[in-house]
Order: C-alpha cells, then structure tokens, then sequence
C-alpha cells in the first residue's frame, strides 16, 4: 500500500497539469476573494463582489479575521470544479494511456493500487487547501497592514474546521471526478459531465425546485452540490449576503458533513468494484 | 533432461468470448521452465488475448489457467512475473528513469535494479529523457526493462519486434535470447515465423483462437526437402509423382520440391536420368517454417469450415 501510494505522489508532484489546476484555483480565489474586493473598496466605486455591502464590511471581509471564508468560499463551485478536473484527469489518464496495465502487472493487487491513488489526491487536494490559505494569509496581512486593520486572526479550532471543511469539498468533487473517469475508462467525458453538473446542472435545478416544484425539494437539498455549499456556509459562519455563489445553508452543517461523507464512500466503493471486476485492456 | 517437469505455464481448454467473437477458442497451451516458448499466430490470432489472461488483466470465459503454480493476477505469481502486453505503455510526462522508478515502487523492487535493466536494455543515456520523446524502438526497449525490474522468472513478451527497424529487430532479438539463456523462462508471441525460429525452443501455433500445433522449433526445422532443376521439368514432375507419391511433390516456377530426405537424393537422381532427364540442380533443404505453419493452419481452417 505504501509504495503504491509513494509511487501515485511520484506521477502528481512530476505531473505539470496538477500544478496548472492549482495556480488556476488559487488565481482564481485572489482574484475574488482579494483583488475586486480591495479594488471596489480602495475605489470606493461598486463592483459585483461589493454591490450593496458597507465598504467598512469590505474591508472587514479582506482581513485576516476573515481569511478561511476566502479561502474556501469558492470550493463549492470553482474550485470543486477544477478539484473534479484532478480526479479525472489522473484516473482517466490511466485508462487513455494504458498505464493502468503496466502498473496491475506489478505486484500489488487491483484495490492497493486504487486506494494508493485515491489518498495521493486527497493529499494533492490536502496541500491545494493549505497553499491557497497560505496565499490567501499573505494578502490579508498585506491589506491588513497597508490599511491599517486588525490583525486578529481566527481561532486554532475555527481554522481547523474551516481546513477540514473545504478539504471534504474538494474531496467530494474530486473522488466524483475520479469515479466517472473510472466508468468511462477516459478523461474528456468525466470532465465535460462534471463541470456541467458543477456549474450548471445543479443551480439550474435548485432554481427550479425554489420556483416552480417546491415537493422536490428534498432531492435538490441531497444534491452533493448543495451540501457543499451549505458545509462551507457553516464553517466559515458566513451570512447569506457575502456568501459567494453556490455557498448557502440549503441543510444544516452536520446533516451536509454526513452527506458529502456518504457521497465520498460511495465514490470510493463504486471506484473499487468497477476496477477490480472489469477487463482491463 | 527426460524427467518431467512442472511447467511454469499450464493452459488448458481456455476460451475468451467478446459478444459474438470468440477471440481465444479451446487453447491448450504449455510452457516448461528454461524454455523460450514462441507464441506464434497471424494477426488478429488471439495470442494478446492469452497472454492478457496470463498476466490477469483479463478474465477468461472459461477454462483453466496456472502461471507459476498460483493463478493469474495472484500477488506472489505477479511478483515472479515480468511483462509487456501490446504495446509498451508509459507515462509520458516522466522522463523512462521515473516510469521505472514508480514501477520499482509499486512492485516493491530496489531502486539498484533500475540501473542494471536500464543498461542492460541499452537505455542508460537516454533514461533522464520523457518517455514521450523516445522513438518506438526506445519504448519497447523500456517496456522489455519494465519487465526485467523484477527479476523474473517468467517473462511474458507480446510481439516485442512489431514496428520495429532491422537493427531494433536485431538487438531486440539477441537481448530475448540472452534472457532465455540465462536460465528465465521467456513466452514470446511473434507473428514472424523467422523470429521464433531464431529465438525459440518451442513454438505453439494459434490460428482464430485455436491452437493448431505445439512443437520443438528443431523439430519442424528438421523436415527436408529435395529442391530439384531439371528438364522438361514436367517430365520430372510426373516421373517423381509416380514414384514418390502425388502429395510429395510440389511443382513451383522453375523448380520441383519432394519431400524426402537427403538420404533418397540419389535414388531421386537415378530415376531422372534413367527417364532421360537433365538434372541440372539437386540439393536438400530445410523445409521454411513459413511452409509448414502455412499447412498447418489451413488445414485448421478447412476442419474449422
Ligand atoms: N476487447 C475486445 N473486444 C472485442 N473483441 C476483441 C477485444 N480484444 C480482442 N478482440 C478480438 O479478438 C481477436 C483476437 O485478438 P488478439 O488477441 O488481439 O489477437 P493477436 O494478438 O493475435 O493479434 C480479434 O478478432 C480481436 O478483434
Ligand atoms: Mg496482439
């Protein structure tokens, strides 16, 4: 199991698109958690992600007191996105590749190669959380100093449970990512599916639940989406008017924690028979 | 050398259906330790089916398979065994140095011996460069190393020449036979009826899924032939029909092929020339491998129809 597991950290860290996705994600949530914010603020002109907020609460937003909600505000939607890219990509590779032969001709049985791969994301997703809460710090001491804000920061438990949190997101999105690869041998199909699940299906459906068919509403709350969104919401204790998109408590935090954990394990269930029965070609 | 050993690879009534093909049809199927065994079939024969079955990469439909005493896919016969499927199939991202040691990881093996297969594949000054820059010929090379890392007794190797140049052929084939000699046991497919006859002891010969023959390659080596010029050639032709029966003689271009031995080269000879026939060529050969797998799997074939 170890050396599988070294040997799946080898094939990530020399991997250039795991990297690329990382740098996308962390571009990403710099560019609004930190710079349109700070700009709307310094401005004191609105933008999408200040409209209607006081600008002393904008600022508020940008320090290091509030540093774990723009580090993981965005994992329930674009980052989830870019972390279900990583699983597909790596376990689809296998299939397009053909590796997945050579490396089930080694010793180690079919399981013991998979579940090495699976704790190398989580890893990979582990070190994506810490580093974008590193950058993340970095800017909000910046502000903190330039605008001369306080430098609390949140508690050692707040941070835990914040880093806990978003790592189950990206987890979810990313053992999803690797399933699908899994039941379509590929990597192009998983991606296009997913996102599209990601940023479109669901939203799309939560919308038409609220509006139009509030009986399935149970089934719009079970969505892994949604439970993200809300897990987010609860750990960070954001309020419903700074949430950013597809964070929101459609489910209470203990009910969304135990969901993502059930859609995690079926993830990895369904990973592990599908590989171990099939033809592999 | 009589006294019976228990084979490293023992194959019996295997069968491999996809839908409606049967890719692998009833294969019986034997490799002894020491031996180079060649796998020989045309295109499309089922020997990668079998030998993916081999490695348990595949499951068979039914049948009975024992590689090295366990079966396929068992951890401890995985351990023993060294192979390439196809073709060779990398990370090309990763220089041929990583492939190997991430393999060298999973396969539980010192990174000493990466060295050691990387020179002896002759690959040594190129390792550090990505798989996806190295010509076919490299990539074979690297996927034979993979399968050395190991250690192995048994050597599993799927038609390690296809694509490749007549010095990649070459080297390719000498490095097969080193294996073979050094006391491994090597089970080859090759559709190339020259190779496995530079290569191997024995050859199994598939054709549509079944096995049509197992031999020692000396064994089919060994049937002779009189290859005869003379003339009127269809004189002769008829002459050595009478006398050695229709089935022995062949009539091609310019020549006549019996086949006899080389112990009946004079008789052949005497009864021409008392027939008044000028014998202007008379030699014996070694019947081509090509001829006897080409009778052999025709005949399958109209058993078969
Ligand atoms: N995964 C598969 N699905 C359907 N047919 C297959 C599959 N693999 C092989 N076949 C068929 O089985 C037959 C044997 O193929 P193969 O074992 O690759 O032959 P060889 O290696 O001798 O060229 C072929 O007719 C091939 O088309
Ligand atoms: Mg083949």
């Amino acid at each position: 199991m170890l050396g599988s597991y070294r040997a799946e950290l080898l094939k990530l860290r020399k991997r250039g698109a795991v990297w690329v996705l990382f740098a996308a994600g962390l571009v990403l949530s710099l560019i609004f958690g930190y710079l349109l914010p700070y700009l709307g603020y310094a401005t004191g002109e609105e933008n999408q992600q200040t409209s209607g907020i006081p600008r002393s609460e904008v600022l508020r937003g940008l320090l290091p007191e509030r540093v774990m909600d723009n580090t993981i505000g965005g994992y329930p939607v674009f980052a989830g996105a870019l972390a279900l890219v990583l699983g597909a990509i790596v376990v689809g590779g296998e299939y397009t590749w053909g590796t997945l032969k050579t490396i089930l001709s080694q010793r180690p049985g079919r399981g013991t190669v998979l579940v090495g791969q699976l704790l190398g994301l989580l890893t990979m997703i582990a070190l994506w959380v810490v580093g974008m809460f590193a950058a993340c710090a970095l800017c909000s001491i910046g502000i903190a100093a330039v605008e001369n804000g306080s430098m609390n920061w949140p508690g050692p438990l707040d941070l835990l449970t914040g880093f806990a949190g978003g790592w189950l997101v990206l987890s979810v999105w990313c053992l999803a990512g690797a399933v699908l690869a899994v039941a379509f041998r590929n990597v192009a199909l998983p991606i296009g599916l997913g996102v599209v699940w990601i940023l479109g299906v669901e939203a799309l459906f939560a919308g038409v639940v609220t509006s139009l068919l509030p009986d399935l509403e149970f089934l719009a709350d079970a969505m892994p989406g949604a439970n993200a969104g809300a897990l987010v919401f609860a750990v960070t204790g954001m309020t419903a008017t700074d949430a950013p998109p597809g964070v929101r408590d459609a489910v209470s935090g203990d009910r969304a924690l135990w969901t993502l954990l059930a859609y995690a394990a079926v993830f990895v269930v369904l990973a592990l028979v599908t590989t171990r029965r099939r033809d592999i070609a | 050398m009589t006294k019976t050993v228990e084979p490293l690879v023992r194959v019996t009534g295997l069968t491999k259906r996809y839908g409606d093909t049967l890719a692998v049809d009833g294969v019986d199927l034997m490799v002894r330790p020491g031996e180079v065994y060649g796998f020989l079939g045309p295109n499309g024969a089922g020997k990668t089916t079998t030998l993916r079955i081999l490695t348990g990469l595949i499951s068979p439909t039914s049948g009975t398979v024992r590689v090295l005493g366990g079966s396929p896919g068992q951890a401890q016969v995985l351990a023993r065994t060294g192979s390439m499927i196809e073709s060779p199939a990398f990370y090309p991202y990763l220089s041929g140095l990583d492939n190997l040691r991430l393999l060298a990881e999973y396969a539980g093996v010192a990174r000493a011996k990466i060295d050691e297969v990387l020179e002896l594949v002759d690959l040594a000054d190129r390792a550090k460069d990505r798989f996806s820059t190295y010509s076919l010929g490299m990539k074979q090379r690297l996927g034979v190393a993979a399968a050395l890392l190991k250690d192995p007794e048994l050597v599993i190797l799927d038609e390690p020449t296809n694509g490749l140049d007549p010095a990649g052929m070459r080297d390719m084939r000498r490095l097969i036979r080193e294996l073979g000699s050094g006391g491994r046991t090597v089970l080859l497919s090759s559709h190339l009826l020259g190779e496995v006859q530079q290569i191997c002891d024995r050859v199994g010969i598939i054709s549509a899924g079944r096995m049509v023959a197992e031999h020692d390659v000396e064994e089919l080596r060994n049937e002779q032939e009189l290859v005869i010029r003379a003339r009127p050639l269809e004189s002769a032709h008829s002459v050595l029909r009478r006398v050695l029966g229709g089935d022995a003689v062949r009539l091609y271009d310019d020549t006549l092929r019996a086949t006899v031995g080389p112990n009946r080269a004079a008789e052949v000879n005497r009864l021409l020339v008392e027939a008044g026939i000028a014998v202007s060529e008379l030699r014996s050969t070694e019947r081509a491998l090509e001829d006897v797998f080409f009778e052999l799997t025709t005949e399958e074939k109209a058993h078969a129809g």
